[in-house]
């Protein structure tokens, strides 16, 4: 789904922030990336996403070639997928069930399918009831479910969450893993980052370092058969 | 067929969302939109004043009276003969003669010669017809002129229309500055409609970055923001049209017992149909390129590099 080889990344302040990322994520997959802030787990999901292009190396996104996408097709690249953010990134001045139908209105989506989807997408967060209210009235982690609906609500096949537990406690945060999780099991590939190691430890997923602008595969948690 | 219902219906929903999004904050753009017709109003409003003074030169210019001197030989009876010929003509409304004694009992008395001339031993002056034509086309009347100056009686035909086509020509210049006027307040729209446009842009700077995060094409962003460039101009043209009409309704009446004193039909015009059509659209058309222009730069900042 995701292949990374030899990716380099500098900013135009001269600031390294990857340099010489390689790894391949499967489809069907879940992984993990971690290490410190700084070390640039928020610009390897960019470049996935191509809010920002690499300087160096290649990235295929689901067997394409990113730098063969041109900026005006971008949109409809991220159109397939599905992008959660720390700060949730929420309109506020909209509903919820607007928010989430936000991405599916771009896509011109019948009104019917569109009111369909958005209302499984808040199921599956729990928050169907919360339809018609705006999202300054929800705590922080309904927030942030309501911006993990946003991101399934077109069906991706690919879901990337930039710490997405981030500003959440330990119990919310599980909760938000879980529902990963679920997703994971009805095929969806999904890569997370976060700096969080006491929360992977509970789940039997890959786990991708950063360190010092490069990827080093970590052995595999088993703690999580444990809590199961 | 349902996916150009649904882009149509997209179109529908940002183009009431754009107004509703004006109405929001109704004093602040309603000053931008008192700009932008005050300044659609100008060009416009000197418009319709040329055209009311040309309009108004073009029936003088018709009804202008000129005068033929006769030749010292010929005599009363064949002056008043020649008059009544003349009078018979279908392009002739009227001839009257000026008896070359009457002209010289008038002359003394109001030019202010009066005892020169008395020392005159003779009476200088030629019987003279004052010719009213009943009017048509500036054509027809020189052809009326060359057939009166080719009678062998006519001495001179004096056409005091010189001031007409000075004013004529004054018009073409004040014309051509409303023209000018024209393009540089145009120009002017589309500035301040694109400046309004960047600070709306500047405000929804969030929303457009999510938009373009969950796959919004740049027309998808963009297309409120012309909308509302749209309503501005839209809106700036309808208030130029009131205050335009505003403005002819206090000169009406005052304009209308002038034309009374002159004796005239005249009445002031205002906008016809087609030009008042032709003031929305440009204001429209102005608003939407000046949004075209503002958010062509704005967003292209929120690309990826």
């Amino acid at each position: 789904m995701i292949h990374f080889e030899n990716v380099g990344k500098r900013y135009a302040s001269g600031r390294e922030a990857l340099s010489g990322v390689s790894f391949n994520l499967e489809k069907g997959d879940m992984a993990f990336i971690t290490g410190p802030s700084g070390a640039g787990k928020s610009t390897l999901l960019k470049l996935i996403a191509l809010i920002e292009r690499p300087t160096r190396g290649t990235v295929l996104v689901d067997n394409q070639n990113t730098s063969r996408i041109p900026r005006r097709r971008i949109p409809y690249f991220r159109r397939r997928i599905g992008i959660i953010f720390q700060d949730h990134k929420l309109l506020a001045d909209r509903s919820i069930f607007d928010n989430v139908a936000l991405p599916l209105l771009i896509s011109s989506l019948r009104h019917r399918e569109v009111s369909r989807r958005v209302r499984a997408a808040l199921d599956q967060v729990g928050l169907l009831e919360h339809e018609k209210f705006s999202p300054l009235s929800l705590s922080t982690g309904e927030q942030q479910r309501v911006g993990i609906a946003r991101a399934i609500a077109s069906r991706p096949a690919l879901v990337i969450a930039d710490e997405p537990t981030g500003n959440l406690d330990p119990d919310l945060s599980l909760e938000i893993m879980r529902l990963f999780e679920r997703f994971n099991q009805v095929g969806v590939t999904l890569l997370i980052a976060t700096h969080d190691i006491e929360l992977i430890d509970k789940f039997n997923c890959r786990r991708l370092r950063l360190e010092q602008g490069r990827v080093v595969e970590m052995p595999k948690s088993n703690s999580s058969e444990l809590l199961v | 067929m349902s996916f150009i219902y649904r882009y149509l219906a997209l179109h529908y929903k940002n183009f009431f969302d754009a107004l509703a999004r004006i109405t929001e904050q109704p004093l602040g753009n309603l000053m931008t939109i008192v700009v932008i017709g005050i300044a659609l109003a100008l060009p416009a409003g000197l418009k319709v004043m040329v055209n009311n003074i040309s309009t108004m030169s073009g029936s003088w210019d018709a009804a202008a009276d000129f005068t033929i001197y006769l030749e010292m030989t010929v005599d009363e009876t064949s002056a008043n003969e020649l008059a009544q010929n003349i009078q018979q003509r279908t392009d002739v409304r009227r001839a009257i003669l000026i008896n070359r004694a009457q002209a010289l009992i008038e002359f003394q008395n109001y030019s202010g010669f009066g005892e020169a001339l008395e020392t005159l031993q003779a009476n200088p002056l030629p019987h003279a017809l004052i010719i009213s034509p009943t009017g048509g086309s500036t054509s027809d009347i020189s052809e009326l002129i060359m057939a009166l100056e080719g009678m062998e009686e006519t001495a001179l035909v004096q056409l005091d229309t010189a001031w007409v086509d000075r004013l004529r020509s004054i018009l073409d210049l004040v014309l051509r500055v409303v023209d000018i006027v024209t393009v540089l307040l145009g120009f002017g729209v589309i500035i301040v409609i694109g400046n309004t446009i960047r600070l709306e842009i500047n405000n929804r700077q969030d929303e457009i970055e999510i938009i373009k995060l969950v796959g919004g094409s740049n027309g998808y962003v963009r297309r409120p923001f012309l909308y509302s460039g749209f309503w501005y101009g839209f809106g700036g043209s309808i208030v130029a049209i009131l205050t335009i009409w505003g403005a002819l309704g206090l000169v009406n009446s005052p304009a209308r017992a002038l034309a009374q004193l002159y004796d005239s039909s005249y009445r002031v015009i205002g906008l016809n149909f087609k030009e008042t059509l032709m003031l929305v659209g440009t204001g429209a058309l102005l608003g939407w390129a000046g949004a075209a222009i503002a958010t062509i730069r704005h967003l292209r900042d929120a690309d990826p590099e």
